[in-house]
C-alpha cells in the first residue's frame, strides 16, 4: 500500500510537470502572445484589451496559477479559429483516433506475439535471423510515403477501399480505417518484435527455467509453461511505450488519410497557429500516456506481488 | 534447447557475417555522403530549375526518375535533398549527444542534487510522446528546420544523459578508477581520459540508430510541412509535393521514398553491427 502511495505522489509530480512544460509552451511563441492572438492589423487599443482579458499583463507565476486553476475545473482553454473550448473539440475529434488505435492493436498485437514467439523459440535460428532482419529493416520506412504508396496501389488502382475520410457506420469505419490501420501496423510490429523478443530470450535464462529443467520437464512445457507467462509482464510494461508510438503514429497517418481526428486537428492548429488548441492537446497526449502506465503498473503490482512500482 | 545453451548466438553471429553487415551499411551511408557532397557535379540537371513544357514527364532516357508538376528533375532533386537529409541526422543527432553526455557524466559521477534533479527530469520527458512534443514546440517557434533541431535538442538530450549516466554509474566504483582516484589524478583527468572513454561505446551505437528516427522525424517534418520549406529539396518535403499528382506521376513520391529507405536501413545496420561488435568486446 505504501508503495501505491508512493506511485500516485510520483504521478501527482509529473502531473504538475506536465502543466508547467504546457503553459510554458505558449509562452515561447516569439514575439507578444497579444499581438499574435489580435493578430497583423489589430490597433493598441485591441491589442491592450487582449492583454487584459487573458490575463497576459500579470506576472508569468500569476498566469500559471491561473491556468493550473483552470485546468483543474476541467477548463484546458478555448480555440481562437473555432471559438469553441478545446474540451468540446477534443470531444468531437476523439472517435476516429480511438477507433484508429484499437484498429492497429487488433491488426498489431497477433501478427508481433507469433513472431516474436518464432524468433525466442530458437534464438539465432534461419527464423530468427529473416525476423531480425525484417525487424530492423521495417522501422527504416517512413509511414507517410508507406501509406500514400498503399493508398494509391489499394485505394487508386485496385479501388479496394476508400483513400480517405472516416464513414458512418462501424462497418464503413472498418473498411475506411483498414489502409490507416494497416500502415500504422506495420510500422509498429517491429518494434514490438524486439521488445517481446528480448523479455523471452531473457526470461529463458532464468534461474526458475534452469529449476524446471533439472526437474525434468521438457523443453516444450518449459517454453510454454515457464517462459512465456513470466514474459507477460515486461510486455505488458511496453503498452505505456507502445501508446505513445501510437499517438506519433496516428498523427502522420491521419494526416496522409485525411481522417478527421486528433492528429489532424493537432496538424491544423498548428498550421492556423491555434495554440491553445495545440497546449490541450499535447497536454491531453501526455496525461494518456502517463495514466496508462500508470494503469499498467498498478496492473503488474496486482499481477506479480514482487513487481517494483 | 538452445535457448538456455546458447544465449550468445541471439547477440553475436558469426564474426564474418558481422562485419559484412558492417560494411554493406557502411557503404551505403558512404554512398550517400559521396552523392551528397559532390551532388552539383553528379546530379544531371538543377534541382530547381523549372521546365514547364515537361512537367509530369514519366521515367526516361533523359529524366531517369521522371520529372515533377513544374518539370523539375526527380533525380536531381533526390541527390540533392541527400545534403539536406544527411544534416539534419547530424544536427539533429550531435546537440543532444553532446549536452546529455555532459550532463550523464557530470551525474552519474557525482550524484547528488543534480542527478535527482536529472532523473526527474528524464520521468516527466519520457512522459510526453517523443513526436508530439517535438511536433508542439516547432509549431509553436514555427515551421523551419532550424526550430525543428532546436526542439530536438530541448527533448533529446535527457535520453542520452540517462544512457551515458547509467554507464557512468557502472564503471564509478571498478578498480581502474579507483587505481586513477589514488594516484591523485584530478576529477576532470579521470572523467575525460578513464570514465568517458568506457562510457561511450553504447552511447555511440544508440547515437548510429538514433539518426534513424532523427531523418525519419525529420523528414516527415518536412512532409508536414513543418521542417524543410519548399522549393527547398528534402524527401519529405518532395513525397509531400508528389503526393497531390500520386494519380498521375507516382514517381515523384516514389523516389524519395527509396532514398529514405535506403539511407534509413544503412544507418539502422550500421548502428546494429556497431552495437553487437561493442557486446562482443565486452564478453571477450
Amino acid at each position: 500500500m505504501q508503495i501505491v502511495l508512493k506511485r500516485i505522489l510520483q504521478l501527482v509530480f509529473v502531473l504538475l510537470g506536465i502543466c508547467v512544460v504546457t503553459f510554458l509552451l505558449v509562452h515561447m511563441v516569439p514575439g507578444d502572445p497579444a499581438r499574435v492572438i489580435a493578430g497583423d492589423r489589430a490597433n493598441p487599443e485591441t491589442i491592450e484589451a487582449i492583454r487584459k482579458s487573458f490575463g497576459l499583463d500579470q506576472p508569468l507565476w500569476q498566469q500559471f496559477v491561473t491556468y493550473a486553476g483552470n485546468l483543474l475545473s476541467g477548463d484546458i482553454g478555448q480555440s481562437m479559429r473555432y471559438k469553441r473550448p478545446v474540451t468540446a473539440l477534443i470531444g468531437q475529434f476523439i472517435w476516429p483516433t480511438l477507433f484508429l488505435t484499437g484498429y492497429v492493436i487488433c491488426l498489431a498485437v497477433p501478427p508481433a506475439l507469433a513472431l516474436a514467439i518464432a524468433s525466442a523459440r530458437k534464438p539465432g535460428g534461419l527464423a530468427d535471423q529473416i525476423i531480425r532482419i525484417v525487424g530492423i529493416a521495417g522501422m527504416a520506412i517512413p509511414v507517410f510515403w508507406l501509406g500514400i504508396m498503399m493508398s494509391r496501389f489499394f485505394g487508386v488502382a485496385l479501388g479496394w477501399f476508400p483513400v480517405s475520410g472516416y464513414g458512418k457506420t462501424f462497418v464503413d469505419h472498418l473498411h475506411h480505417l483498414f489502409l490507416p490501420a494497416l500502415s500504422t501496423a506495420i510500422w509498429m510490429v517491429p518494434v514490438l518484435i524486439q521488445s517481446l523478443r528480448a523479455a523471452l530470450i531473457e526470461k529463458a535464462g532464468a534461474d526458475f527455467v534452469t529449476a524446471a529443467r533439472a526437474q525434468g520437464a521438457g523443453e516444450r512445457e518449459i517454453f510454454w509453461r515457464t517462459i512465456l507467462p513470466n514474459a507477460v509482464l515486461p510486455t505488458l510494461n511496453l503498452f505505456g511505450v507502445i501508446i505513445a508510438f501510437l499517438i506519433g503514429g496516428t498523427i502522420i497517418v491521419e494526416t496522409v488519410y485525411a481522417v478527421p481526428g486528433l492528429g489532424s486537428l493537432m496538424i491544423n492548429a498548428l498550421l492556423a497557429r491555434d495554440y491553445h488548441v495545440v497546449q490541450g492537446l499535447t497536454l491531453m497526449f501526455a496525461v494518456t500516456t502517463v495514466g496508462v502506465t500508470f494503469v499498467v503498473d498498478l496492473l503488474s503490482a496486482l499481477i506479480d506481488p514482487r513487481a517494483r512500482l | 534447447m538452445s535457448i538456455v545453451t546458447q544465449p550468445q548466438a541471439t547477440e553475436a553471429p558469426a564474426r564474418g557475417r558481422l562485419n559484412w553487415t558492417i560494411l554493406v551499411a557502411g557503404v551505403i551511408v558512404g554512398g550517400w555522403i559521396v552523392l551528397a557532397v559532390f551532388a552539383p557535379w553528379i546530379a544531371p540537371y538543377d534541382p530547381n530549375a523549372v521546365d514547364i513544357l515537361h512537367a509530369l514527364a514519366a521515367p526516361s532516357a533523359d529524366h531517369w526518375f521522371g520529372t515533377d508538376q513544374v518539370g523539375r528533375d526527380v533525380l536531381s532533386r533526390v541527390i540533392h535533398a541527400a545534403r539536406i537529409d544527411l544534416v539534419m541526422c547530424i544536427a539533429g543527432v550531435l546537440p543532444p549527444l553532446l549536452i546529455g553526455t555532459t550532463v550523464g557524466l557530470l551525474s552519474g559521477y557525482y550524484g547528488g542534487v543534480v542527478d535527482t534533479l536529472l532523473m526527474r527530469l528524464y520521468d516527466l520527458t519520457a512522459a510526453f510522446p517523443f513526436f508530439v512534443l517535438v511536433l508542439a514546440i516547432v509549431g509553436i517557434l514555427g515551421p523551419g528546420l532550424l526550430n525543428f533541431f532546436i526542439a530536438l535538442a530541448l527533448v533529446g538530450w535527457v535520453t542520452y544523459a540517462r544512457l551515458v549516466r547509467a554507464e557512468v554509474m557502472s564503471i564509478r566504483d571498478s578498480e581502474y578508477i579507483q587505481a586513477a582516484q589514488c594516484l591523485g589524478y584530478s576529477d576532470r583527468v579521470i572523467l575525460t581520459r578513464h570514465v568517458m572513454p568506457n562510457a561511450f561505446g553504447p552511447v555511440l551505437a544508440y547515437a548510429v540508430s538514433d539518426s534513424v528516427l532523427v531523418m525519419l522525424a525529420g523528414a516527415s517534418f518536412g512532409f508536414l510541412g513543418m521542417g524543410a520549406q519548399p522549393p527547398t529539396a528534402e524527401w519529405g518535403v518532395m513525397i509531400s509535393d508528389g503526393s497531390a499528382f500520386i494519380r498521375q506521376a507516382w514517381w515523384i513520391c516514389m523516389f524519395p521514398g527509396l532514398a529514405t529507405i535506403s539511407l534509413g536501413l544503412g544507418l539502422a545496420f550500421l548502428g546494429d553491427g556497431l552495437g553487437q561488435l561493442r557486446r562482443r568486446q565486452v564478453s571477450a
